[in-house]
């Protein structure tokens, strides 16, 4: 095992698992709100985007997702996010559509937690907050979005790890994540399968355990009292 | 018309509350039939009526919590517009006090009720602050500043929600049965603060079940009954010589006991 660490950049690929977990996680949770917001808008428009896009995206394989991210929009399409002069531009590109790619999808499941933690407050918040003359965006941010976020840490903690677990998925556009290297060491140490294996499966716990963990005891903590 | 309302109740104010001909549907039940009510600057009116007589929807619709399909209602002059930021403006002006308290869950009690002041009036925090202490001193649950709504009794949560509404400056205050979720040893303490309310001129349209209420701190009784205004009067003329059917009917039911 102390072999294989010595050989081989697991230590940094775990870096790469996390870095695209940060930026998709942060795309998901800005997107997912902003579709939420449309799915409980009054503006039928909207509406229909909002649950046009969690139906279509959720309902569709995340390596597709990818692979038509890379290929049809990326190599097909030419749709370039990165630096063409850089010397790391075709990993950029990648990186890039990967991330999209994921925090896209992974939107429509926050955008659903977040509706469901809306779901659990008392139509009576919002009319409150109405009579005293709050608009409809103020309505959202000040009474029920931050009653909706306290409500939905558990389920947005599933999704959050569910996203890191996915993020494996971006080995097949070529991205060095865990799995991308795990499958290369395998192929050169077939004889260390298992070790291989257990050392991938403990990394990824000991990301999200806590995660896990966290979310379970913040939303308990900060749990609205009614 | 039916029995006719009551013109006769209505005083020399100026009008504050207009409405006329108001009509509602929820489906196939008309909850609110040609609904003609004028209130007055500093008028105490209290709405009455059996269960499932309109009083609390026609409450609701006074702010366009709930919209309605024909005729107008107008608020010191101003019609109400449909939804978007004149009508939350128009709300700002419009005080309501719900049957279940509605305290924002999350925010302390100080929190709620310098909210309002301070993002629909652009008052400065500390101003709201003050101003917010004021008014939970004076309807009694100052001390209780920097709690959760969840850690007071429903009374407390009440006196809480009035004082909310009035840190707003409200030209009027609705009141759709402030009292119907409170245990009864709970009930005086916020009749107590609606009565003294009443006394300093505040223009008040209240629904309720409770008739002393009424008696002591209304300048008109008005009768409801099947989406119709039936009857009005003064508390005194009301409750010794109601004039309609219904309303005797419905008297005869509740002052028994």
């Amino acid at each position: 095992m102390g072999d294989l660490l010595a050989r081989y950049d697991i230590l940094g690929a775990f870096l790469m698992t996390i870095k695209i977990s940060l930026a998709a996680g942060l795309l998901a949770l800005v997107l997912g709100t902003l579709l939420a917001v449309f799915r409980l808008s009054p503006v039928p428009v909207l509406r229909a985007f909002g649950s046009t896009y969690v139906n279509l995206v959720r309902n569709t394989p995340l390596t597709l997702l990818v692979t038509f991210a890379q290929f049809g929009l990326l190599s097909l399409l030419n749709w370039h996010l990165a630096n063409q002069s850089s010397p790391t531009s075709v990993a950029d590109d990648n990186f890039r559509w990967g991330v999209l790619a994921l925090g896209g999808y992974t939107a429509a499941f926050v955008c659903e937690a977040l509706r469901s933690g809306v779901n659990t407050i008392p139509v009576g918040q919002a009319e409150a907050a109405r009579s005293i003359g709050l608009t409809f965006t103020q309505t959202l941010r000040e009474v029920v979005l931050p009653q909706a976020f306290r409500a939905s840490i558990a389920p947005l903690g599933s999704t959050f790890i569910a996203m890191i677990k996915n993020s494996t998925v971006l080995s097949v556009i070529g991205v060095a994540e865990i799995a991308f290297l795990q499958s290369r060491i395998i192929d050169e140490n077939a004889d260390q399968l298992y070790t291989i294996m257990a050392i991938v499966a403990l990394g990824f716990v000991i990301l999200t355990l806590p995660l896990g963990m966290g979310a379970t005891a913040l939303s308990k903590r900060l749990a609205v009292k009614r | 018309m039916n029995t006719g309302p009551e013109q006769s109740a209505v005083t020399s104010r100026a009008p504050l509350v207009v409405l006329d001909k108001v009509n509602k549907h929820f489906g196939d039940l008309h909850v609110l039939k040609d609904i003609d009510l004028t209130v007055g600057e500093g008028e105490v009116v209290v709405l009455i009526g059996p269960s499932g007589s309109g009083k609390s929807t026609l409450c609701r619709t006074i702010n366009r919590l709930e919209t309605f399909e024909s005729g107008s209602i107008t608020i010191d002059g101003k019609p109400l517009p449909e939804e978007g930021k004149e009508l939350a403006r128009l709300r700002s002006d419009v005080g309501m006090v719900f049957q279940s308290f509605n305290l924002f869950a999350h925010k302390t009690i100080l929190e709620n009720v310098t909210l309002g002041p301070i993002k629909v009036r652009g008052m400065k925090k500390a101003e709201a602050e003050q101003r917010a202490k004021e008014l939970l001193d004076r309807v009694g649950v100052g001390h209780q500043a920097g709690k959760y709504p969840a850690q007071l009794s429903g009374g407390q949560q009440q006196r809480v929600a009035i004082a909310r509404s009035l840190a707003m400056d409200p030209k009027v205050m609705l009141f759709d049965e402030p009292t119907s979720a409170l245990d009864p040893e709970m009930i005086n303490e916020v009749l107590d603060v609606m009565t003294r309310l009443a006394k300093t001129g505040m223009t008040m349209i209240v629904v309720t079940h409770e008739m002393g209420f009424a008696r002591k701190a209304a300048d008109r009784v008005v009768f409801m009954a099947d989406g119709q205004l039936v009857e009005q009067a003064t508390p005194e003329e009301f409750f010794t010589n109601p004039r309609s059917e219904r309303a005797k009917d419905f008297l005869g039911k509740i002052l028994t006991h």
